[in-house]
Order: C-alpha cells, then sequence, then structure tokens
C-alpha cells in the first residue's frame, strides 16, 4: 500500500492521474525564490521557456540574463555572480549543461564552491522525439564524482518545486535534474520532502526486495510493485530524490530488511542511481542487484513511452527484475 | 586612494616591478615548475595596479567595496602572488610555498584557498566570463567598483573568450575593463602560427568595445590608459590591448616562447637576478 504517512496522491495509479513536467516545477519554485529572495538571479541560454525560466524572467527582468546559446559563458558568469553574493540558476538541456559546459561548472563552480544551481532539464530518454543529442543520459554519472556537489531528481512536479526551493535556500552547488514530457503526480504539497532522504513510497508487511527508483521511473517501479502484490510478491519501493548525498543510513536499513535490490533510472546503469548504490553496498552492505535503466547504448527519437519499453525499463522490466534477484538473493544463502 | 602620479611614485613603482621580477624568479625556482614568460611580461601592469590602480585593502581582502582583480590565464600567478604579498595580504616568506604540498599558493590560483584571490582560474577563457558576472552583480548591487580582468592572447583561441566579449557588449558593461596580455607567445609557439589572432583590435572593435592599444611594459602609459577607459562614457566595456615582452627584464628569457611554462634552474636564476639587480642598482641611482 502507499505509506499513509506520507500524504501520496491516491489517484497515482488510476488512469487519469494528473500529468505534468518536472520541468514545470522548476519554474514555479524559482518564482517563489525570486520573490523570497532578491539575490536569486537567473541565467538561460536561449531555452527560457523550455526550462520554465521564463517565469522568473517575466517577473524579474532585471535579474534575469538571456546568455544566448553559450552554455560555458552561462556557467562562468553565473560563478561570477555567485562569488559577489548572488544564487544563481543557469537552466539549459543536460546535455549542454553540465554536459558541454562541464569543466566550465567543475572549476568556477564546484571546485570555487560558488552558490550555483545547475538545473538540468530534458533529462533521460523521456526527452522523446528529438532524439539522443538531446536525451542526456550520462549526466549524473559526469558529475556525481565531483566533491561538495549536491544532486536532485525530483520525482514529479509536486517535489520538483519543494526541491528547486530546497536547493536555492542551501548554500553551495547543485546539480538539479528534470525531465521534459508530462509524467503522473505522485505526491502532494502535504508530503514532506528534504534533501538527503530517501523515502519509501510502497510499504508491505514482508517485502522481500526493495525498489530503489529515481525520478518519473518511480511512477513505473509502484506500477509494478502494486501488480506483484497481487502476484504473491511483496516488495518495498522508495524514491531516491537525492543521488549525493547519499542517504546511506536508510540503505542499509532497506537492505537488512529485504536483502535485495532493484535500481530504477532514466540514466544509463553506469555510474547513476543504480552506480551509487552499488559502490555503497559493495563497501557495507554486499546485497544482489538488478539495474533497470540503459544497458551501456544511446537511445532513439520515439515517444517516451515506447522508448521505455523498447529499452527495457517499463513495469514488466522491473517486474522481471525484481523477480530475478529474489532467486539470486535466494540461492545465494 | 590612488595617489597622484608624480615622477617620484612612477620612479618607486619602477622599484617595485624589479623587486617582483626578483621575487618571481627566486619562487619559480625554488618551486621547480611554473610559468616565468607571462608573469615577468605582466609585472609592470600588475605593479601599476596593485600599487597604484586598484581600490583595495590587503588587511581585509573581502571589503565589499574594492574592485576587483581577476586574472583569467591563471598560469601567470607568481606575479599577482607576489604583487599581493609585498602588498601586504600575506607573509613574502610565504612565497617560498608556492606549488608545495599544505601551501595557500597553488599552481594555479583557487579562490578558496587565499582570501584576496576574486576567482579561481588555470584553463583558459573562463575568466572574462567570471568577471562578467561580478561586473553585473556591482551593477545589481548598485556598488560602483571597476571589474579589471587579466587576459592572455593565446586563451583567446578559446570560444568561452568570444562568448564573453558578446555579453559584455550587449550588457553594456561599462564598469568591466580587460586587460590582454598580447605578448604573443603561448606554449606551443607563436601565437600567429599556432592560430593567428590578430587583427585582434578591429576584432573587438567588431565586437563593440572600445579597444586601447598601449606598451604594456610602460608604467605609465598604463596608468594613464586605465583612466582614460574609465572615462569612457559610451556605455561599452573597454579592452587594453598591452603589448608586452614575455620574459621582461631577463635578456636571455625575452621573447623566447620556451620560457612559457619552464622554470629557471639555479644557473639560470643566478644569471637572471645578476641582470635585475643590475637594473635595481640603475634604479636606485
Amino acid at each position: 500500500m502507499l505509506n499513509p504517512n506520507l500524504k501520496l496522491n491516491q489517484k497515482l495509479f488510476e488512469a487519469d492521474v494528473e500529468v505534468k513536467p518536472t520541468r514545470a516545477g522548476y519554474g514555479e519554485g524559482l518564482l517563489v525564490l525570486g520573490e523570497k529572495n532578491p539575490n536569486v538571479v537567473a541565467l538561460c541560454a536561449d531555452l527560457t521557456e523550455s526550462t520554465y525560466a521564463h517565469l522568473f524572467a517575466e517577473k524579474f527582468p532585471e535579474r534575469f540574463f538571456q546568455v544566448g546559446v553559450a552554455e560555458q559563458n552561462m556557467a562562468a558568469i553565473a560563478a561570477g555572480l555567485a562569488v559577489s553574493g548572488k544564487t544563481a540558476f543557469i537552466s539549459s538541456y543536460a546535455t549542454f549543461s553540465p554536459g558541454k559546459n562541464w569543466e566550465t561548472i567543475r572549476t568556477t563552480i564546484v571546485y570555487n564552491q560558488t552558490n550555483v544551481k545547475i538545473a538540468g532539464h530534458h533529462a533521460g530518454i523521456m526527452t522523446g522525439p528529438d532524439g539522443a543529442t538531446h536525451q542526456a543520459t550520462e549526466d549524473i554519472a559526469s558529475v556525481r564524482s565531483w566533491p561538495n556537489v549536491k544532486i536532485l531528481i525530483p520525482c514529479d512536479s509536486v517535489e520538483s518545486k519543494k526541491a528547486t526551493i530546497a536547493a536555492g535556500e542551501t548554500y553551495g552547488p547543485f546539480y538539479l535534474r528534470y525531465s521534459r514530457d508530462k509524467t503522473p503526480i505522485m505526491t502532494t504539497d502535504q508530503t514532506p520532502f528534504e534533501i538527503g532522504k530517501i523515502q519509501t513510497f510502497w510499504i508491505t508487511e514482508k517485502p522481500v526486495t526493495t525498489i530503489l527508483a529515481m525520478g518519473y521511473m518511480l511512477h513505473y517501479a509502484l506500477l509494478a510493485a502494486k501488480e506483484l502484490e497481487a502476484e504473491g510478491i511483496q516488495v518495498l519501493v522508495t524514491n531516491v530524490s537525492t543521488i549525493k548525498p547519499l542517504d546511506g543510513k536508510t540503505i542499509l536499513s532497506l537492505a537488512k530488511q529485504t536483502g535485495a535490490f532493484v535500481t530504477v533510472e532514466d540514466h544509463q546503469v553506469m555510474g547513476g542511481l543504480g552506480g551509487t548504490i552499488a559502490e555503497f553496498c559493495a563497501k557495507n552492505i554486499p546485497t544482489p542487484m538488478e539495474f533497470i535503466g540503459l544497458q551501456d547504448t544511446f537511445a532513439e527519437s520515439g515517444k517516451p513511452k515506447e522508448l521505455v519499453e523498447k529499452y527495457g525499463m517499463g513495469k514488466d522490466s522491473i517486474k522481471e527484475a525484481v523477480k530475478k534477484v529474489i532467486k539470486r538473493k535466494n540461492s545465494k544463502s | 586612494m590612488p595617489q597622484e602620479l608624480n615622477k617620484e611614485k612612477l620612479k618607486d613603482l619602477k622599484r617595485k616591478a624589479n623587486k617582483i621580477r626578483q621575487l618571481i624568479i627566486e619562487m619559480l625556482t625554488e618551486a621547480g615548475s611554473g610559468h616565468p614568460g607571462g608573469s615577468l611580461g605582466m609585472t609592470d601592469i600588475f605593479t601599476a595596479l596593485y600599487f597604484h590602480i586598484l581600490k583595495h585593502n590587503p588587511k581585509n581582502p573581502s571589503w565589499a567595496d574594492r574592485d576587483r582583480l581577476v586574472l583569467s590565464n591563471g598560469h601567470i600567478c607568481p606575479v599577482q602572488y607576489t604583487a599581493m604579498a609585498l602588498n601586504g595580504y600575506f607573509p613574502l616568506e610565504e612565497l617560498k610555498t608556492l606549488r608545495k604540498i599544505n601551501s595557500r599558493l597553488q599552481g594555479h590560483p583557487h579562490c578558496g584557498s587565499l582570501p584576496g584571490i576574486e576567482t579561481t582560474s588555470g584553463p583558459l577563457g573562463e575568466g572574462l566570463s567570471q568577471a562578467i558576472g561580478i561586473a553585473l552583480a556591482g551593477r545589481l548591487d548598485k556598488n560602483p567598483y571597476y571589474v579589471y580582468c587579466l587576459t592572455s592572447d593565446g586563451e583567446h583561441e578559446e570560444g568561452n573568450t568570444w562568448e564573453a566579449a558578446m555579453f559584455a557588449a550587449k550588457y553594456k558593461l561599462n564598469n568591466l575593463i580587460q586587460v590582454i596580455d598580447r605578448n604573443y607567445i603561448q606554449i606551443d609557439g607563436s601565437t600567429e602560427d599556432v592560430m593567428p589572432l590578430d587583427p585582434l583590435k578591429e576584432k573587438y572593435e567588431s565586437f563593440n568595445w572600445n579597444v586601447i592599444e598601449i606598451d604594456g611594459n610602460d608604467i605609465e602609459d598604463f596608468i594613464e590608459t586605465v583612466g582614460k577607459a574609465k572615462s569612457m562614457k559610451n556605455n561599452k566595456p573597454t579592452i587594453i590591448i598591452a603589448d608586452t615582452v614575455p620574459g621582461k627584464g631577463v635578456s636571455f628569457m625575452e621573447n623566447d616562447y620556451h620560457w612559457h611554462g619552464k622554470p629557471p634552474s639555479i644557473e639560470d636564476a643566478k644569471k637572471a637576478l645578476i641582470e635585475l639587480r643590475d637594473e635595481e642598482k640603475k634604479l636606485n641611482a
């Protein structure tokens, strides 16, 4: 059942569940921050509406800077604003920022420990018809090894707004990951959000594995868990909305409680959520794992839902992975 | 506040530049690696900035109203470190820790390590953008400080520099003064062989900047030019193209690109210091 303590959207399993892109929550959160703090500034590289930064730009034109198609310039200008006391948000597609401007961010934002928030939009294959050039599927892997950066991946537009605000109110560099397509709303305004906290969305009495999901893929994981329960397989489903710093305490207790993990992400399985959890487990509590995500391949153009199925990341693939990891767990003992 | 530039003051600045050059040779020899060419070439400009032009307070490096000096080509930090130490930002003895473990004087400057360093640099082409961010913040905060951004000609091969040049003109950043070290050398040789940059003046003019060309080893000329740049009222950023001699002051290093990133040996240092001390005697005469 859905965890009652989290006050989740009770309609989330229904066919007519409200859908909205997480990037919309970014725009709404940024607007709130702009109203609360006159030192919040925003920059964009010619993708203002697409990244929903236009909400801020229209309200605070003097604090918004249109950089043009120049992601390196955007990152370093933001760093300059931030060393001068501003909280700077930079918005573009994740393939370009933090993709194209990776080293600029590393040097001027992360090594400098400046108060810049890198909003990477159109992350994952959910970007759909634009094709693999615009589907950032290595972004987390490429930024996760930066020291002292925080990485948030909101699961829906409601959490997205909260995560954006939380990032804006916490000093230091952040990477924030948003997706393009409309995805189901799973949380409510009442659902608590905390940076660095893994939340269990789906609870059962005797879970035999935990599905750790990231971003909108959490919805696929919940659909899988519900069907598995009907088949007599009990699992937990958790929302890993912060990849860094990782909530090791919760992972440890989940590993002890369920003894097996399936990670679910719209990202390469290397270096993203799966890689992060695997590193933690190898060091602290070796646990059989299966990895749902892109398996060392680029995707292609197509409708987001078609791509999710073609690349083995949908509900049925998750169910299979759960059954497989349970088998592995049982054969081990 | 900057004093008037009289003959005595100018002579004093020249003595300081000579002292800085001696210290650069000593610290690079001690470090065993680093970049003498650009450091010596830009010594006159750094001297003018730190001892005459900048509004700053070495005892309070984060003073909100200070002018900002952003060094984009971070590899010439030995000259900045030396000018800072002589200003009292930190003890002179600390210069000997350059590039060594547990030092605040990183091989390329890191703003988190040493108070007074505004930005981190070394990877080329990023300084002008950061200077722009600082200039934008000054405008938002209605703080009339100036941002001096020192760049190199080699780093104008980075596309980021031109992205920044377009932006500064678009936003009419007249609180930003760029000083480019036009010394015609980079690691692989002459800039014009590696990737021709001329005609640089025309390039910047077409990017809607004010452009002033000077002899970058003439302290007096540089100080007057900065004054002129500040008095421009046309809402454009200004670039001072400073023609400098790389390795300036040490005859065997001058204009030889091999000294871009090679430290002097102990023998080299001895020879260099003999020349610089001769110059010092002449200045004191």
